[in-house]
């Protein structure tokens, strides 16, 4: 889970990071009230999940709460890459002296937390990375954990003044501890700003938390935010399937991750559009089966839907028994192309088949079927 | 002869009372893999499906002997299995639980390395997952949920990161008269305990895997790894397929591991590493056998011949990698990149096939 600006800034408080005190406003009149009441300049920044809000003017400085007001407003019919801007964060603002890049993150390679800081910050980091890599200062934080020496090291060199290179080490070591304590696979400070008089603060929040950890983190109930998500995911969420849209016409249903990407790539190589990834998961009960097919008939752009599954812990006559019964209570208004074996796949054969079903074992021979009956659809 | 599990494996079954542990047990004793214990604490003196339940891993392994495990233990507590069977001295540990938090299998990727000493040339213990479907020698032992009758022996090593599309495929093999050596699925998840770069190293090793298919997917960058390490070590043909080739940026592909973030771990640019590398890629997973048979058949044909096997000079350390799993990827890099048949091995590897 990604979480907003505003959200990874709370995450970085409870962990005794310096961030500016500020509030999140639905409306221009929340803004005025929040920057009526911290007083003085306020900075508004829309809370969208996207890189380069600024340039989009997704960031505006407002020196009284009416220029707030306005402010939000404009901010908040903005949509930026896509993503229409529902809240704005109002924070008190920083006279910044200058910016520098601070992050953790996990690196997969090499199974540890990676420190990534830059003197270059403020700006896109993997533009530094890529033009400028010697400006980029890596270091893997060892099995035991990050010491103060460590993080004290690593900051002097970019540090003119030894006591904000001391800041900057006590912000590292804390956002380790958030890193760690708080299961993200991603903390990222940019910029981590020297403000004129000479502080050291967090002035943004980039913060990606790892799903498998959300059982053991009562604290990330009130992060989901239901307007990020459409109905289909929230409903694929909520019966344990994962679900991602794309743009195309067929709907997919697949069990297990690899093959739902492999079918996906088959429509695309036989010259179809995959409208979504669907992975119904191991064991398929026919509730399972049910949900997804309400997902992808709640997607209008599907043209054509194709079932592959490949029995192992899932039972093919389970999945067959959930396409019945789906049927049975909403019939489907476009094509359905099954593709089943492995386990049980004669009895799911014969259920499907005394419902005046059909089904194929090839995958391939299944995708160039349901290519062909979305094209007579769509003609 | 295989990699990791053979008729020699005497295992235990962590989670053995719960739902998937009993079932899969029934299934793994079903296909002939010598269960020999089962652990689920507070269950001691029990038994499911004929195998004695143990309180703790440490008492199954003095009463069993066993050498490996296999965890289906849910994920809050799947890491604490892990370290468990560590510490019990066990050579192979398989976790297939899914959902275990990273920072959990962060802890126990390093308590296995940790346990690995100066004596265990076999670099063990090794732990294979989470997150995956296990391995399964056919004929001879199955450890985890892969489908046995899917499977044959014969000469064609496989690994992967996915568990239904490994079946598609193994299937597909078996349809077409390939057998398998051994099918490993390595996992989804970010970080895991047996990478690609182990399974191709047991594989150039073991004397009866005579060509290898590794499955990969969108994120990280292991498949980049893979055909780096193939180019320098591994002398038997390899054939690649990489999944996600229409998947979004950004998005978590169901695996956890499965997402193309800043950029980067696109299929496009895995499929462009194995290629460079000669390495063949299949286009879809049914073109995978036609090219399976087809460098088989090469290789044959030059063995018969009295040819060298290419690339043997650039080979050798990859199974002295292999030993000394710690120091593996120093080792890689000190040994020479370019074999003298440089040449030979790009015209024998050139991809066929593609559409």
């Amino acid at each position: 889970m990604n979480l907003h600006e505003y959200q990874g800034k709370e995450l970085f408080a409870r962990y005794g990071l310096p961030v500016l005190p500020g509030q999140v406003a639905g409306t221009p009149e929340e803004a005025r009230d929040v920057a009526a009441s911290l007083g003085g300049t306020v900075v508004i920044k829309a809370q969208v999940q996207a890189g380069g809000r600024g340039k989009a003017g997704g960031v505006k400085l407002a020196h009284t709460p009416d220029e707030a007001f306005e402010k939000a407003r404009d901010i908040l019919a903005l949509t930026i890459k896509g993503l229409p801007v529902r809240k704005v964060l109002v924070a008190e603002a920083a006279d910044i002296a200058k910016e520098y890049y601070c992050a953790i993150v996990l690196d997969r390679e090499k199974k540890a937390p990676l420190v990534m800081l830059s003197a270059e910050g403020g700006m896109d980091i993997e533009e530094v990375a890529r033009t400028a890599p010697e400006k980029l200062v890596r270091f893997h934080i060892p099995q035991e954990g990050l010491r103060p020496y460590m993080a004290r090291n690593l900051m002097r060199p970019l540090f003119a003044d030894f006591k904000q290179a001391a800041q900057a080490a006590d912000i590292l070591l804390k956002l380790h501890r958030a890193f760690t304590d708080g299961d993200c696979s991603l903390t990222e400070i940019n910029p981590l700003a020297v403000t004129t008089d000479g502080r050291v603060l967090a002035l943004d929040a980039k913060v990606t938390l790892d799903d498998n950890a959300e059982f053991r983190h009562k604290d990330w109930d009130g992060w989901r935010d239901p307007a990020d998500e459409t109905p289909g995911e929230r409903l694929a969420r909520e019966k344990g399937l994962s679900y991602v849209k794309l743009d195309g016409d067929i709907g997919c249903i697949v069990n297990g991750a690899g093959l739902a990407m492999a079918t996906m790539d088959l429509v695309k190589h036989y010259g179809g559009e995959p409208a979504n990834f669907l992975d119904i998961g191991g064991s398929s009960n026919p509730e399972k089966v049910t949900a997804a097919l309400k997902i992808i008939t709640g997607d209008g752009s599907v043209r054509a839907i194709l079932f592959n599954i490949f029995g192992g812990i899932t039972r093919c006559d389970d999945v067959a028994n959930g396409i019945v019964a789906s049927l049975k209570t909403s019939p489907l208004q476009v094509p359905l192309v099954i593709r089943l074996t492995g386990t049980n796949e004669e009895k799911a054969r014969q259920i499907l088949k005394d419902f005046g079903l059909g089904a194929t074992t090839s995958m391939d021979e299944a995708v160039r079927m349901v290519i062909e009956k979305a094209q007579e659809e769509g003609a | 002869m295989s990699i990791l599990i053979d008729r020699n494996t005497r295992l235990i079954v962590q989670g053995i009372t719960g739902r998937d542990g009993a079932f899969h047990t029934q299934q793994m004793v079903a296909y002939g893999t010598n269960v020999v214990a089962g652990v689920t604490p507070g269950k001691g003196g029990s038994q499911v499906h004929g195998v004695p339940v143990f309180d703790s891993v440490a008492e199954a392994v003095e009463s069993t002997k066993a050498n490996a495990s296999v965890i289906y233990v849910p994920a809050p507590f799947a890491a604490d299995a892990i370290h468990e069977a560590a510490d019990a001295g066990l050579s192979l540990i398989v976790c297939i639980t899914e959902g275990v938090p990273v920072r959990d299998t962060l802890g126990a990727y390093h308590k296995v390395l940790g346990a690995r000493g100066p004596n265990n040339p076999l670099g063990r213990p090794r732990l294979v997952g989470p997150n995956c479907p296990g391995l399964i020698t056919p004929g001879q032992s199955k450890v985890g949920i892969l489908p046995g009758h899917i499977c044959t022996p014969g000469p064609v090593g496989v690994v992967s990161k996915s568990g239904t599309l490994t079946y598609e495929v193994v299937k597909q093999l078996t349809d077409q008269g390939l057998g398998q050596t051994t099918c490993l699925g390595i996992g989804g998840d970010p970080v895991i305990g047996t990478d690609f770069i182990d399974a191709l190293s047991l594989f150039e090793a073991d004397p009866k895997t005579e060509a290898i298919v590794l499955m990969g997917e969108i994120g990280g960058n292991a498949e980049e790894q893979a055909a780096q390490f193939i180019k320098r070590h591994v002398s038997k043909p390899v054939v690649a397929f990489v999944a996600g080739q229409t998947a979004p940026a950004g998005k978590r592909m169901g695996h956890a591991g499965a997402i193309i973030s800043g950029g980067t771990g696109t299929a496009s640019e895995k499929m462009a590493a194995f290629e460079a590398a000669g390495v063949p890629v299949a286009r879809i997973p049914s073109e995978i056998p036609g090219l399976v048979s087809e460098l088989l058949q090469r290789r044959r044909a030059r063995k018969k011949n009295g040819a060298k096997p290419v690339k043997a000079a650039a080979a050798r350390p990859a199974r002295k990698v292999a030993a000394a799993n710690a120091p593996r990827r120093s080792a890689a890099k000190r040994s020479p990149a370019a074999s003298p048949r440089k040449s030979a091995k790009k015209s024998a590897k050139k991809p066929v096939g593609k559409k």
